[in-house]
């Protein structure tokens, strides 16, 4: 495209970019200088953008943390159960989905169930009386099955694989190969950006969860990390009823500040870690769902 | 043929996933008979006693039901508002720059906060937004008396907004930038030959060019005028900014779970989910008539 080669309107542009950027990383930042800064000046608010009185007395504390590191444990496990049963259940529900209603009669019926349920909902009530019900509290189980269908995702997946030109799968039947060997042999070595797409989204998603271990685990020890961070940092605010600042600076308990920006960033790690990837595929993923024509 | 022997197999490949719904989607909707209960757990739904629409006339009795339904009504729209608005904006800015690396390193920063949880940004900002916080710290360089923003009424939905609208833009971008890229660059060198400035380029072509985006964006928000995000106001709310803040979700959570009013909690839900739906089902039908979308 051909540009203006006016420098004042560039200029202003670029500077409005790195503000906006800036601005977007610097609670993070300004959180993880505040990790690695001494206790006094963590508390008292001198920290900005660069530790004051370096050093890592906060993350040596978290390694004694034994909380701390079996809530980790649970976020693991959490993501690798629920990760593997989200990318079985949308692997097989996209194929069937994605065929048309003339060689698989029923297809639209189940796609509208699978549509009203991704729309409507019974409530809180109901859902938490439900997974009581089948005595699924605190089990790991509660975190990953009520999460198994993950409906969005089956829909991008779907959506691709309808894109695949119909003569590779139809050389693979003559071949001899039936839906399962299609599916696994030619259909997704060939999704393989899809897959990696809806894998790192269902990754993520079971990460960031805190509210299903909040009502559905009641011993703390089966807490994942966001439910354990939640219980530790906010919940504190979320009773607060007053408006005097002495009070408020007593139930906030400033000294622990330090502690818990230390915790904040280490739980951001292995969102951090997959980061990369998450951004190769994602805006891909992305466009394929939500413009699609 | 063939394919008729494949059916059983679609079927076969279905049946996991559907059963999973059945049990964790279907039951629960058939549990919204709570609604019309007096429902006490011990007795389960079979045995509970049949209470008709009072637990629906006890929530139109009460004060708080008008409060939750106008806050969740201005913040979710103060949010798709700004919601659309700025990653618009930021998109055109984005579209100005040349350097590919300076777009991929904005870019980067900006989508991150998408991809983290509610739990964590909610820590970092009640830190930031505390008496010695950074926010506050930088009000007393210019003069200004500390802010308690997450216990005032005037700042709250502010913070909400504004919040929302810092994990969400970069992410929000992407949409416009996907549609930025599908405008014919002839275009722009046709403007260009006839002699349009890059004001008159902006206006004449890249903005027609998203609207289709916008309009589309734009209906499909209608579904979510009741949704004002509840994981976030759930860990940034206390009971001193309730009267500007406390939403339909936070309500059902807290008449429901915490104070173990199920029927009246239920019917909330109920409420909300039905009205939900019926937006969401406009919003899609009309998406589909005048612009042609398909989500599946």
């Amino acid at each position: 495209m051909i540009r203006g080669t006016n420098r004042f309107v560039d200029w202003t542009i670029y500077l409005i970019l790195t503000l906006v950027a800036f601005v977007s990383i610097a609670p993070i930042v300004n959180t993880l200088a505040i990790s690695f800064s001494g206790k006094i000046p963590a508390m008292s608010g001198q920290v900005f953008f660069w530790p004051v009185e370096f050093n890592l007395s906060a993350y040596e504390s978290i390694l004694s943390d034994r909380d701390f590191f079996v809530a980790f444990g649970v976020s693991i496990q959490r993501v690798l159960l629920g990760g593997a049963i989200n990318f079985i259940i949308t692997v097989l529900m996209a194929y069937p989905l994605s065929k048309p209603a003339r060689m698989f009669p029923g297809r639209n019926a189940y796609m509208w169930f699978v549509i009203f349920c991704m729309l409507f909902s019974g409530g809180l009530i109901p859902w938490y009386m439900t997974i009581y019900s089948l005595g699924l509290l605190d089990t790991i189980w509660a975190l990953v099955l009520p999460t198994a269908v993950p409906i969005f995702n089956v829909i991008l997946l779907m959506n691709f694989f309808r894109g695949i030109p119909k003569e590779l799968e139809e050389a693979a039947n003559i071949d001899g190969a039936g839906p399962w060997k299609t599916l696994f042999v030619v259909f997704l070595p060939i999704s393989l950006p899809s897959l990696a797409t809806v894998t790192l989204f269902s990754i993520v998603g079971h990460w960031n969860a805190f509210f299903d271990g909040m009502i559905l685990m009641q011993h703390k020890e089966n807490w994942p990390l966001q439910t354990y961070i939640q219980q530790l940092i906010i919940s504190v605010n979320s009773i607060m009823n007053t408006t005097d600042p002495e009070e408020i600076r007593r139930l906030t308990n400033m000294s622990s500040q330090l502690l818990n920006s230390a915790k904040v960033m280490v739980s951001m790690v292995p969102i951090l870690l997959i980061y990369p990837f998450l951004q190769k595929y994602f805006v891909s993923g992305i466009v394929l769902g939500a413009v699609k024509e | 043929m063939k394919n008729r022997a494949f059916i059983g197999h679609y079927h076969l490949m279905l049946l996991p996933g559907i059963a999973l719904l059945l049990v964790f989607s279907v039951i629960p909707m058939l549990g919204i008979v709570i609604a019309f209960q007096d429902f006490q757990p011990t007795l389960g739904i079979f045995r509970s006693d049949w209470v008709g629409w009072d637990n629906f006339r006890y929530m139109f009795s009460l004060p708080d039901s008008r409060l939750i339904f106008v806050n969740t009504l201005v913040i979710a729209s103060l949010k798709i508002v700004f919601g659309m608005l700025v990653p618009f904006v930021f998109a055109l800015l984005l579209h100005e720059v040349i350097h590919i690396k300076f777009k991929r390193i904005v870019q980067t920063v900006v989508y991150l906060p998408h991809f983290m949880s509610w739990v964590i940004l909610s820590g970092i900002l009640i830190n930031m937004l505390s008496l010695e916080g950074i926010v506050n710290q930088i009000v007393g360089l210019f003069g200004g008396e500390p802010i308690l923003f997450l216990q005032s009424n005037s700042w709250f939905r502010g913070v909400l907004v504004a919040s929302d609208v810092w994990k969400e833009f970069g992410f929000n971008t992407i949409i416009y930038i996907a549609a930025l890229t599908g405008i014919n660059p002839n275009l722009y060198e046709a403007a260009a030959i006839d002699g349009a400035n890059r004001f008159q380029r902006l206006i004449y072509i890249t903005i027609p060019g998203l609207l289709p985006t916008i309009i589309l964006l734009a209906t499909l928000s209608l579904g979510n005028v009741l949704n004002a995000g509840f994981e976030q106001i759930l860990n940034l709310y206390n009971p001193i900014v309730y009267q500007s803040g406390d939403i339909i979700d936070t309500y059902v959570y807290r008449a429901g779970l915490q104070e173990v009013q199920y029927g009246l909690a239920t019917a909330v839900g109920l409420l909300k989910s039905v009205v939900s739906f019926l937006l969401i089902a406009v919003s899609y039908t009309l998406a589909a008539r005048f612009a042609n979308y398909r989500i599946f």
